[in-house]
């Protein structure tokens, strides 16, 4: 176990660091002079001397990406254009309110779909079954930030049950704040839930170990959750870190239409006001979640899966 | 004529059989049909918007704004006085144009590498599947939104953007499928008899790593869709004043108070053709590729 827990954590160092190069790739190969993005057209060539001499963008490539991991190691993401605050703090400041929106929209989203998905499996075919099915294939059509919009035109603004906008103050009112973002996001997870729930579910029930516990007379109750759910968990599982992910990306859109802070509405205002070292930063926490989210989903295998411990 | 339809059963024997499942496949299933009904509809009002649209979609007018939808206005007017409706069906030739031309260029990028990498081999492998590994653990619309944030909006950067969040997908397919057939024994005996490889390529690997990688396309024209229309909404996507069913959304969000009516069309529109593009790809999927049915 420690071992297996070793050898996965020094896999993800080589990750963190081809990570690192594609997005310093991205920002300074693509396309497009970074200085002119950030400083516009009309920029004078005195303007964007300046700029590249501040970022360091005269320095020769190699050096370049050196100090840029660096900084990434250090935690020194430079300084905001627009506000002169350190990105750090920025991120620091609305880092909560992202994990939060993820935690609360994964939590409802799994209380929805697994039961969905349980329901569906147990009522194959029949009413519940297509249900069920509609209801997944309206949550895989249903644009997050559109459901996010009616859910806040119809409880925000008509009904008034909920803040229009905002993170909120302390654990209640912030709780209250999150609420119908995360509903929003727990919507869209709830049917990919369901659904995955379902089809493991059912593979599993058609095993013999199920035969022959419904053979030696065991309560279908029993059946289901004690040797159905608990084995159709792996699946469910692995679907839960893509899920995750997706939520960190749907909080992007979520997060402008709830005008909430956050990562996302950080990331997507530095875009607007090309606030460089700002999107650059955005993007490496990004990144970074997607890389610690894998790693966290493998560890959660071993616990769940313990076959996975002896390769 | 007839001696046409008489041999064309010879000279395309596959080909029938396939469309043919695909068919009984969309005629068997009521929702499929209304879904190829709807996207037959989206075709039209996106190549004859000029004639459809009652007003020009960029005309303002400061005296009617924010209108409630009446027959005049079938969907109101914005803040800035435009027709709702106009917008929205000048804005579906952008979510038409994303939805097929991403998805094809992807699976071409896509497939070349694939393919590369697993007739290859070697190091060009290996580093390229690390690549792709690494791309597939972001989410599309993250990556997109991370790529944008560097590009900015526009309509080629968000070609590229949408291309590019797709290629890994169709890189591992491609891959996989290419490492499988090259242990058929046509092609090993292809290799034997000394025909050279980019006729294998072409003529033995490509031709039977289609079908996937056309279920595939099919199934990722929905996700382009939304794509298009969550970056337009991010305002990294199309940008204003030309209309896009994401930005007409992001307007409306800015103008929640004057009228709901720009986000309730522009978003059911999006719901109704990613549903329907979502039902025709998982026919298709059930025709060319049964093996990975979810039914």
């Amino acid at each position: 176990m420690a071992r297996y827990l070793l050898l996965r954590l020094a896999d993800a160092v080589p990750t963190v660091f081809l990570v690192l190069l594609l997005v310093f790739i991205a920002m300074r190969i693509l396309p497009g002079d970074p200085a002119i993005a950030a400083l516009g057209d009309m920029a004078t060539t005195e303007q964007l001397q300046l700029f590249r001499e501040r970022m360091g963008l005269n320095d020769p490539l190699w050096l370049q990406f050196i100090n840029f991991v660096k900084g990434v190691l250090t935690l020194d993401f430079g300084t905001s254009m627009m506000s002169n605050q350190s990105v750090l703090g920025l991120i620091l400041y609305n880092l909560p309110y992202t994990i939060e929106l993820t935690i609360v929209a994964m939590l409802i989203g799994i209380l929805l779909g697994v039961p969905l998905g349980v329901i569906a499996a147990t009522n194959r075919n029949k009413a519940p079954d297509s249900g069920v099915r509609a209801f997944s294939l309206i949550g895989y059509a249903i644009p997050d930030f559109y459901l996010g919009a009616l859910l806040l035109i119809t409880f925000s603004l008509n009904l008034g049950w909920f803040p229009i906008n905002g993170g909120g103050e302390g654990f209640a009112d912030r709780m209250y704040h999150v609420f119908l973002p995360a509903l929003t996001l727990a919507f869209v997870k709830a049917a990919f839930i369901g659904r995955l729930t379902r089809t493991s579910l059912l593979e599993v029930l058609s095993k013999d170990y199920v035969r022959t516990a419904r053979a030696k007379g065991a309560k279908e109750n029993r059946v289901i959750y004690g040797h159905g759910l608990r084995n159709a968990l792996l699946p469910i599982t692995t679907g839960l870190g893509l899920s995750t992910l997706a939520t960190l990306s749907g909080s992007v859109a979520i997060e402008m239409v709830f005008n909430r802070p956050g990562i996302g509405k950080l990331l997507i205002s530095a875009i607007a006001e090309r606030d460089y070292a700002v999107i650059q930063g955005g993007i490496v926490v990004f990144a970074m979640f997607v890389v610690l989210i894998n790693l966290m989903m493998d560890l959660v295998y071993i616990v769940v899966d313990p076959r996975i411990r002896m390769k | 004529m007839t001696s046409i339809t008489e041999t064309s059963p010879h000279l395309l024997a596959p080909e029938p059989s396939r469309l043919q499942a695909l068919k009984s496949i969309i005629l068997g299933r009521p929702g499929t049909i209304a879904a190829v009904v709807v996207i037959a509809l989206l075709c039209i009002v996106a190549v004859f918007a000029p004639m459809l649209a009652p007003y020009d979609p960029l005309t303002q007018s400061m005296l009617k704004i924010n209108r409630t939808p009446s027959w005049e206005n079938w969907l109101g007017t914005d803040q800035f006085g435009r027709d709702v409706l106009s917008r929205m069906i000048y804005g579906s030739r952008n979510s038409l144009i994303f939805g097929l031309i991403s998805p094809f260029c992807a699976a071409v990028i896509g497939t070349t590498l694939g393919v590369i990498a697993g007739y290859f081999g070697g190091i060009v492998d290996r580093l390229l599947s690390r690549v792709i590994d690494l791309l597939l653990a972001f989410p599309e619309l993250l990556l997109a939104i991370m790529i944008a944030a560097v590009l900015g909006g526009g309509f080629w950067n968000v070609i590229f953007v949408i291309t590019i969040a797709f290629v890994p997908g169709f890189a591992r397919v491609a891959r996989a499928q290419t490492l499988a057939v090259k242990q058929e024994p046509y092609v090993e005996a292809a290799i034997s008899v000394g025909v050279r490889t980019p006729v294998i390529i072409f003529r033995h690997i490509i031709p039977n790593i289609m079908a996937p990688i056309v279920v595939l396309m099919m199934l990722w024209v929905a996700s382009a869709i939304r794509l298009e229309a969550s970056l337009s909404f991010l305002g990294i996507g199309t940008q204003p004043p030309n209309p896009s069913w994401g930005n007409i959304i992001k307007d409306g969000l800015n103008n929640i108070f004057g009228s709901p009516w720009p986000i309730i069309g522009a978003g059911a529109a999006i719901t109704l053709v990613v549903l329907s593009f979502n039902l025709v790809g998982d026919a298709v999927r059930d025709a060319l590729d049964p093996s990975t049915s979810q039914n």
